[in-house]
């Protein structure tokens, strides 16, 4: 199954232009065609052609830029879809599927049948696809791509001997090479001696030429599924009881944590989706603050959510989904480890459910003299406590924005009021000079460079004073224990 | 000025010499004056996981890099509300909880009956115990001690502290002068007497 226009139909599928349309592709510093509809081509562009030259063909040419990684996700949500014919699907090249019918067919009638529910299928869904059917892959690529049809069964010769060279597979300098020989069919290219062939072209030539002939085996790759985690339920009667919804919620837990389990992973965020019996739905979400999968230990950090939820005429439906999943390796547990960290995870995601759990922090030490940015502040969800804490010279256990106090020369004052309270310096220990960071901006250090003073005051408060040589002003922002 | 600071009480105040310290288990203290923050770390630094919770708006911050004399700033998480409602209910979880040992509180209005009464039935249900850092004179009625807490200037010693119990629900009142010890991390507790400006041996 080839779709030739799959880029351009996919967005003509959501806005629907009249007249040509082309998407173009940035390449090697010029906007070139990247997939273009059929009235496009009709007006003589091509795929590859430079965009100026196309917009001078064809003033009308209304354009798009390409989007090459939502195409390749359009193809997988083909690939998907597509099972519905039969459960052996791999993706072919950038545009193509592949499928091994063996066995479904007569689930749809016949063959023929099958093509033309395709055909109709696609045509409705606005994409434009070439099917071919044959006994190998090879067959169906060269009937999909060169001449629409299908290979009858144990004789493939008669309907691709009459295709071109290129209908192999093959890079388009052998098929110039084979042109030049006078080889332009299939057919001729059969007849041909095989060895002086092998010598030419290296065994690849042959090796798709008898694949496409069914002499060569060649296998269909499925796409592995990715696992789903999402489970759900459908209840006879309404439900509206807190008790009986989380009675629901366990039962759903325990299938996505034996799913999780299955596929070693741990569900970070949840998504609790209770859909009423006028349709409307509500959700309760969950993060974690790291990744789970104990039921018993996830259920009791819905209560809160699941006891806002306002039922209305009751609740129908229940799904449960780990919109977020991390991996989680099974670990052996010994009799060293303690519960104490699970029990601060479950308490951090507590909390983060009431207020969000990017308020949940902690301290981790940073490498900077500055003491703004001798520490960093991070979620404690997603951090782990790092080296141990080093105190090179006696810090301020509080600190705050500078506030200027009077002062001159570079010697603390001896008398100085801050925050109404007058305060006199009976010892002072400094300075201790601290440079600002050049590579990095900071507003705060305009001023130059700062000579802190530990400043010992008659009335017992200890401040963190500093005084700036390039902008003389003295400052308070810290106090020590 | 004069640092020296005599000790006038009420006659029916008994006054105790032995600090009552560690914080009552299962309990929430309360802490104010401007040592208020030292004495937070104080506490915290008895050991386990310590909570801070604190309202996001002030411009003030606590220094990790400073605490660390005091205790090993990993072990502490930092909750940020929005408002002093957020701050009890995170307090109250986290008491309740009681997988941390201590829950350091900044609260800047006065708790009400029923608000201090809730946190000391969380601290009572969680096994743990909760500090308040109050602004002064806005203390609540249902705390089990209350203290004032100073930094006084001593010669020769920088980190002398005045710890004044100013409410205290099942002992008596004291008031005494400290000092934190960084090699043994804990406090020691000096005689006022040996504070007296003018004495020849004051704190070698």
């Amino acid at each position: 199954m080839w779709f030739p226009r799959l880029a351009s139909d996919r967005v003509l599928r959501t806005h629907l232009i009249e007249g040509p349309f082309a998407l173009t592709f940035r390449q090697a510093n010029a906007d070139r065609l990247h997939c273009l509809n059929t009235a496009a081509e009709q007006c003589g562009l091509h795929r590859g052609m430079s965009f100026a030259d196309a917009r001078a063909f064809c003033p009308d040419l209304q354009s798009q830029a390409a989007d090459p990684i939502g195409d390749r996700r359009f193809l997988h949500v083909l690939r998907r879809w597509v099972t519905r014919y039969c459960p052996w699907v791999g993706v072919e090249g950038e545009n193509g599927l592949v499928l091994d019918v063996t066995g479904s067919t007569h689930l749809f009638g016949s063959e023929a049948m099958m093509l033309a529910d395709m055909r109709q299928r696609l045509v409705r869904a606005g994409l434009d696809a070439r099917i071919g059917l044959g006994d190998t892959r090879g067959a169906a690529w060269a009937l999909a791509h060169y001449g629409e049809g299908t290979a009858e069964a144990g004789a493939p010769h008669a309907a691709l001997a009459g295709l071109p060279v290129a209908a192999l597979r093959i890079e388009d300098e052998t098929v110039i090479a084979l042109q030049r020989l006078g080889l332009r069919t299939i057919g001729a290219l059969e007849r041909a001696a095989r060895s002086p062939l092998a010598r030419r072209f290296g065994p690849a030539l042959l090796l798709r030429l008898d694949q496409a002939l069914g002499r060569q085996p060649e296998q269909i790759t499925p796409l592995v599924e990715p696992p789903h985690y999402g489970v759900r339920m459908n209840l006879p009667e309404p439900i509206g009881l807190f008790d009986d919804v989380m009675a629901g919620a366990s039962r759903l837990l325990d299938r996505l944590c034996a799913k999780l389990k299955a596929q070693e992973a741990g569900a970070r965020v949840l998504c609790l989706t209770l859909r009423r019996v006028d349709q409307e739905a509500q959700t309760v979400e969950l993060r974690l603050a790291s990744p789970l999968r104990d039921a018993i230990r996830i259920l009791p950090l819905f209560e809160r959510g699941v006891g806002e939820i306002d039922a209305g005429f009751g609740i129908d439906q229940i799904r449960l989904e780990a919109v977020q999943v991390e991996p989680l390796p099974v670990q052996q547990i010994s009799h060293v480890s303690s519960g104490r960290v699970d029990q601060l995870g479950d308490l951090i995601t507590r909390i983060g459910t009431r207020i969000g759990l990017e308020n949940v922090q902690r301290f981790l030490p940073a490498d900077s003299h500055i003491p703004e940015r001798s520490f960093i502040i991070a979620a404690a969800a997603y951090s782990e406590p790092g080296e141990p804490w080093v105190a090179q010279r006696p810090r301020p256990v509080r600190l705050f924005p500078p506030e200027p106090i009077a002062g001159t020369g570079s010697r603390p004052p001896r008398q100085f009021r801050w925050r109404r309270m007058s305060l006199s310096t009976a010892r002072a220990t400094g300075p201790e000079r601290i440079a600002p960071e050049w590579w990095l901006s900071d507003d705060n250090w305009r001023s130059g460079i700062r000579d802190y003073w530990h400043v010992e005051t008659r009335q017992g408060r200890r401040l963190w004073l500093f005084y700036t040589p390039q902008n003389p002003g003295w400052f308070v922002q810290g106090e020590f224990a | 000025m004069n640092n020296r600071i005599t000790t006038r009480y009420d006659a029916h105040m008994i006054v105790t010499t032995d600090i009552p310290l560690p914080l009552r288990n299962a309990r929430v203290h309360e802490a104010c004056g401007p040592g208020a923050v030292s004495f937070a770390a104080v506490t915290a630094a008895g050991g386990g996981a310590v909570l801070w919770v604190r309202e996001a708006w002030q411009a003030e911050t606590i220094n990790p890099v400073g605490l660390s004399t005091f205790f090993d700033p990993s072990n502490m998480l930092l909750v940020q509300t929005k408002n002093q409602t957020e701050t009890l209910a995170v307090a109250e979880e986290a008491l309740k909880d009681g997988t941390v040992l201590l829950v350091i509180i900044e609260t800047c209005r006065p708790l009400n009956l029923r608000e201090g009464r809730r946190l000391q039935l969380a601290a009572r249900a969680g096994k743990s115990t909760g500090l308040c850092l109050i602004p002064e004179g806005m203390g609540s009625n249902a705390a089990e001690t209350r203290w004032y807490c100073a930094p006084v200037f001593a010669e020769g010693d920088s980190t002398l502290m005045r710890w004044k119990i100013i409410k205290n629900k099942s002992g008596t009142y004291g008031d005494w002068y400290v000092r934190w010890n960084a090699e043994a991390r804990r406090i020691d507790v000096v005689s006022p007497a040996g504070e007296r400006s003018g004495s020849a041996d004051a704190l070698d």
